[in-house]
């Protein structure tokens, strides 16, 4: 940004628009309905729009709508025609899917596609459904589709961070770049948990326990920001291409976007720390700029190095920073900000005195004058002491001025009555006075008083007879200046009492908006450390002190969760004492005064749950009324939020607690019945072939060797099954390789050579097929699966290993009695099949390692009688 | 027969070991830490030794690289399952073989006797123009294979990895050791090539390739080559 540009719009960016509009003109339209997540209405909203459509005569086609069974929706659908779906058989499942050959045929002008990221069935024409959707654009047909912000593909590490659930069914940003409109569809987090809890949102079974997870009021506040932010960010974009395309130079409001004045001055500091703090409230971008004046008398070499400094701070900071040339500071800062769409703007509080302004104009006048919808923010440049305002009198205003107005008021009016007083009457002039009483009035007390008695004098000297003396002659006239004086204090008195109103309603108004700004970002703290950061940040602007949050850690001990440096000395006594004691202490206390810092404690009932920190600057004044309200208010609020959080965390602990117990008594009694069987087996059988052995037969002695031999295998599966969960379950990372589908069956049969036998094992591999796994683990997992289904099953086995869109499924499948009731469970550790032998480890350890690579595992009654096991793990890029 | 040098630091084993090894005929000699070992060996020059990686005074790898210093004994490291790194970082520091515990005294007596069979013939030298591994037979300059008597195409890489198997029967060789036996010492290809390449292989040359009897997969370690049915 050097010289100021002129108005024309750049002719490449004209001609690239005018390309853009052709294409647009020419292709179809892709609308998205976008919402944060499952349940805010989005396929409602796009059946309700698509009705208003065809009711427009729009050639309207329902492509394909979930309706999940709600009657609400059904019925929005009931009327519009609909496309046929398409039925897919695959693995014994019937699947309806948009039938994109259908739609092409039909040709309407608009269809309906729900779900924009769902993944079609296998052998479909596309793998996912937004690329059938890309089709349909192409052929020229408008699409209207729903999409959640979790699937876009971007965020979704993002998402996974919010949630903990990995999004595999994503869709390319450019996708949603390619949208003409974005529509977001938005319910606040509490409603949709209202929804929610009434069924009224559909969650298919499957995912029933990840939604639980999901669906938590925190994961959807934060989903319902980033979709917010998204569908902003779309709108910014958009606004900017219309701006561009309408040649508009005013400024449009949508995203914050702020502007701050810097110079040489060294106060510039204190504006670029105040607009960043305001940039991260908004999380609005920010620029620091500073201008040369043309034909301006260049800085001095201090002052040059001062700006610089300035500047470097601001990129530190995370500012942008650009340097502008023009003839005049404020238009020079006003072109910019409005080519650039900056929505407020930063500057210094004048420190000079006014004649400056007068003679130079004023920068802040010319800016406030010329920066239309642009907002600007004036700041005091130096650290001053907080304000005295609020402790003077009310309604007085400052210095001479007032009176010099007030006796200038009497002097004038006595001076026209004067000239006219031949036309006049007495009471003509008595009216004129308590005009200018009036007036003065306005201006406190002591000038009303002031301008009554001047005008008392006055009348009485100049005009009531005998005039030009103070004598009175008629006893009236006392009246008279009785009504002066009187109307006057009343005036004043009023006055002041509005105006303790007013600044009291302003303060009442301020102090709830601040309750409330800091009640809501609260309630979106996850943990203590988040309770106290907003705690601690909303204390030190509202109260203008350094302020900290001190909660107790496990031990019991006062570390400091945000704000304020950790205590020291008698400081942390001083949060000890008030912690202990729950009562407040240090500064300005009669509990040890001399410390820096006041201490209140965060009760919570019977217990203390934290404590608030609070240093104040050295030559501040008392807290007033107001003050402490909202200090008061503010510790409320943060122990309440403390005692929720750490009832969270607790509840969540004990639920911990109490599976650990639980997996170790069955642990326990695993082991001690699993364990010790096989060894009485084995100690049993060697004991006998030791002292009995020449007496026995020789076909019992095979037998018992058999027994032996047998027992000592089970005990190392065993082993190795609890060795393998270990491990997995405390986090060891499988070492994953590329290895050929082939390779991992054949070494997993090898190893079951023995225990297959001559029975029939069906093995079917999509062939070339790499999966990206760790062989040593994944051979267990496989070998798990046929021995779970050699010992609860019946021949042939099936065993198939293909990769489905981006995933690879492994399955192993019998012909026995099936699955015993209910599935879910028999992933659990310690659960078994009641008749057979084993821990009921094994299941346990398939689920465990498919799950460090990434997957998942299910288990269903097979078609045709049996059971069929499945682990689903994701296919990767194959090299 | 032979003498075998047991090394192992748990008594049970060694007592089993030794009850085993004695009635197969062999003679014994016993050491229970990495000091006790380089005495053992130096005292009664083994045709074997028979390695516990998990000594008390150090690690049986150490053992392992000082013996390999100035002898060609065959040893077999003992390990239990999980331990894949420590058995490919025994085999690659000059391990002729290993038996993951548990084993059966079938296995054992079995490696023992590959191990010293190799021993015996000259496993360093060029290797022999035909090769016969159960049903398959391997013409080296002619670069001819034939299973159960029909001849099969193999590639070049192919058949570089079924003869470096091959010269070694019943002997497991690490991916890397068969990546440089193939591609050279200062090759870089990954392991997955040489995955893909022994899956093309195990279609010629296996009935099954599913279930492999010849060329059988030591997961996590590398590839074997049964000089015997199963």
């Amino acid at each position: 940004m050097s010289e100021r540009e002129d108005d024309r719009p750049d002719p490449d960016a004209l001609l690239a628009q005018m390309k853009a509009q052709e294409v647009r003109a020419s292709r179809a339209r892709l609308k998205i309905f976008f919402g944060a997540s499952p349940g805010v209405g989005k396929t409602y909203t796009m059946l309700e729009a698509a009705r208003r459509e065809l009711a427009d005569g729009v050639d309207v086609m329902v492509g394909i709508v979930e309706t999940h069974g709600r009657s609400e929706t059904a019925a929005l659908v009931e009327g519009l025609p609909v496309l046929p779906r398409r039925s897919v058989e695959h693995r014994g499942v019937k699947l309806d899917e948009l039938d994109v050959d259908a739609a092409l045929a039909r040709k309407p002008a608009l269809i309906l596609v729900d779900e924009l990221a769902h993944t079609n069935a296998p052998g479909s024409r596309h793998v996912k459904r937004w690329q059938d959707v890309i089709d349909l654009l192409d052929a020229g047909i408008d699409v209207w589709s729903t999409l959640n912000v979790q699937h876009v593909e971007s965020l979704g590490d993002v998402i996974q961070q919010i949630t903990g659930v990995k999004v595999r069914e994503t869709v390319p940003d450019a996708v949603l770049e390619r949208a003409d409109e974005l529509a977001l569809v938005d319910l606040p987090p509490d409603e949709l948990l209202e929804r929610l809890a009434e069924g009224k949102v559909y969650v298919p079974e499957q995912v029933a326990r990840a939604a639980q997870n999901f669906f938590q009021r925190g994961n959807l506040l934060a989903l319902r920001e980033l979709a917010l932010r998204r569908t902003a960010e779309r709108v910014d974009v958009d606004v900017l291409a219309y701006r561009r395309e309408h040649g508009i130079d005013r400024t449009w409001p949508t995203r914050e976007r702020i502007l701050v004045c810097v110079g040489a001055s060294p106060g510039s500091e204190r504006l670029i720390r105040a607009t960043k703090r305001m940039a991260e409230g908004l999380r609005a971008p920010w620029v620091a700029a500073t201008v040369e004046v043309i034909g301006a008398s260049p800085l001095s070499a201090k002052d040059a190095d001062r700006l610089e400094a300035h500047l470097r701070l601001t990129e530190q900071l995370g500012g942008e920073v650009v340097r502008l040339r023009g003839p005049r500071v404020p238009e020079a800062l006003l072109d910019y900000a409005r080519e650039h769409n900056v929505t407020r703007i930063v500057a210094g509080k004048p420190t000079h005195a006014r004649w400056r302004d007068r003679l130079r104009g004023s920068l802040l006048d010319d800016l406030i004058r010329g920066s239309g919808p642009i907002e600007v923010h004036v700041i005091a440049p130096v650290e001053s002491a907080p304000a005295p305002a609020a402790t003077k009198p009310i309604g007085e205003a400052r210095g001479a001025w007032p009176y010099i107005w007030a006796a200038t008021a009497i002097a004038l009016v006595t001076a026209i009555c004067m000239s006219v007083a031949e036309l006049v009457t007495l009471a003509d002039v008595t009216m004129l006075y308590l005009i200018a009483i009036m007036v003065a009035s306005l201006m406190g007390r002591g000038p009303s008083i002031l301008a009554s008695s001047l005008a008392v004098a006055a009348f009485d000297f100049c005009f009531v007879p005998p005039r030009f003396t103070f004598a009175v002659s008629d006893v009236r006239h006392l009246l008279t200046f009785g009504v002066m004086f009187a109307s006057g204090l009343a005036i004043s008195s009023l006055t002041v009492r509005l105006r303790r109103q007013e600044r009291d309603a302003i303060q009442r108004e301020r102090r709830t908006a601040a309750l409330l700004a800091f009640t809501r970002e609260v309630a979106a703290a996850v943990d203590e450390s988040e309770v106290a950061v907003v705690a601690a940040r909303h204390l030190e602007d509202g109260l203008d002190v350094a302020a900290g949050v001190l909660v107790p850690d496990n031990d019991g001990s006062l570390v400091a969760a945000a704000g304020l440096m950790a205590l020291a000395g008698q400081d942390e006594t001083v949060a000890r004492w008030a912690f202990d004691h729950r009562r407040t202490a240090g500064h300005g206390t009669d509990t040890l005064p001399g410390a820096r810092v006041l201490a209140i404690p965060l009760v919570d009932g019977e217990r203390a749950v934290g404590v608030l920190a609070i240093q104040r600057r050295k030559d501040a004044r008392p807290f007033v009324a107001d003050q402490v309200h909202l200090l008061d208010a503010l510790a409320r609020q943060t122990t309440l939020a403390l005692a929720r959080v750490r009832l969270a965390t607790e509840a969540k602990e004990s639920a911990l607690r109490a599976r650990t117990e639980e997996l170790r008594s069955s642990l326990l009694s695993a082991v001690s019945h699993d364990l010790r069987t096989p060894l009485a087996v084995i100690t049993g059988a060697a004991t006998s072939l030791r002292d009995d052995g020449d007496r026995l037969p020789a076909a019992t002695r095979a037998e018992l060797l058999d027994s032996i031999v047998d027992d000592a295998r089970r005990l190392e599966r065993v082993l190795a099954n609890l060795l393998q969960l270990t491990r997995v379950e405390t986090g060891m990372q499988p070492t994953r390789e590329w290895v050929p589908a082939e390779e991992l069956v054949g070494a997993a049969l090898t190893r079951l050579e023995g225990a297959i036998g001559d029975r029939a094992v069906d093995v079917d591999i999509q062939s070339d097929l790499l999966l990206w796994i760790d062989p040593v683990l994944f051979e267990q997992v496989l070998i798990n699966l046929v021995e779970n289904a050699l010992k609860h099953g019946a021949p042939p086995l099936s065993i198939k290993v293909v990769r489905i869109a981006d995933r690879v499924v492994l399955e192993v499948a019998d012909r026995g009695h099936g699955l015993p009731a209910p599935s879910d469970r028999l992933f659990e550790k310690f659960v078994r099949a009641s008749a057979a032998p084993g821990v009921g480890l094994g299941l346990a350890v398939v689920r465990a390692i498919v799950v460090a690579h990434g997957g998942e595992v299910s288990a269903e009654d097979r078609p045709g009688g049996g059971a069929v096991f499945r682990a689903w793990i994701p296919a990767g890029t194959p090299p | 027969m032979s003498t075998v040098v047991v090394v192992d630091d748990d008594p049970h084993v060694r007592r089993f070991l030794r009850a085993t090894l004695t009635g197969h005929g062999h003679s014994v000699f016993e050491a229970a830490s990495v000091a006790e070992a380089h005495v053992a060996i130096a005292a009664h020059p083994p045709a074997i030794v028979l390695l516990d990686l998990g000594l008390p005074d150090g690690d049986g790898l150490s053992v392992l690289r000082a013996l390999r210093l100035d002898s060609k004994v065959p040893v077999i490291v003992l390990s239990a399952r999980g331990q894949e790194g420590d058995k490919i970082a025994a085999l690659d520091s000059g391990a002729d073989d290993y038996l993951t515990k548990p084993f059966g005294t079938g296995e054992l007596m079995a490696r023992i006797r590959v191990a010293l069979r190799h021993a015996t013939e000259a496993g360093a030298g060029p290797a022999p123009d035909t090769m016969v591994v159960g049903p398959i037979r391997i013409d080296q300059p002619r670069h001819e294979v034939t299973v159960d008597g029909a001849s099969i195409k193999l590639t070049p890489i192919e058949f570089k990895i079924l003869v470096a198997l091959a010269r070694q029967p019943g002997r497991v060789l690490t991916h890397k050791a068969l990546v440089r036996a193939v591609w050279g010492a200062t090759s870089t290809e990954q392991s997955h090539t040489l995955r893909v390449h022994v899956a093309a292989l195990r279609k010629k040359i296996e009935q099954d390739s599913a279930r492999p009897k010849w060329l059988v997969t030591e997961a996590g370690v590398g590839y074997r080559i049964r000089d015997e049915a199963p």
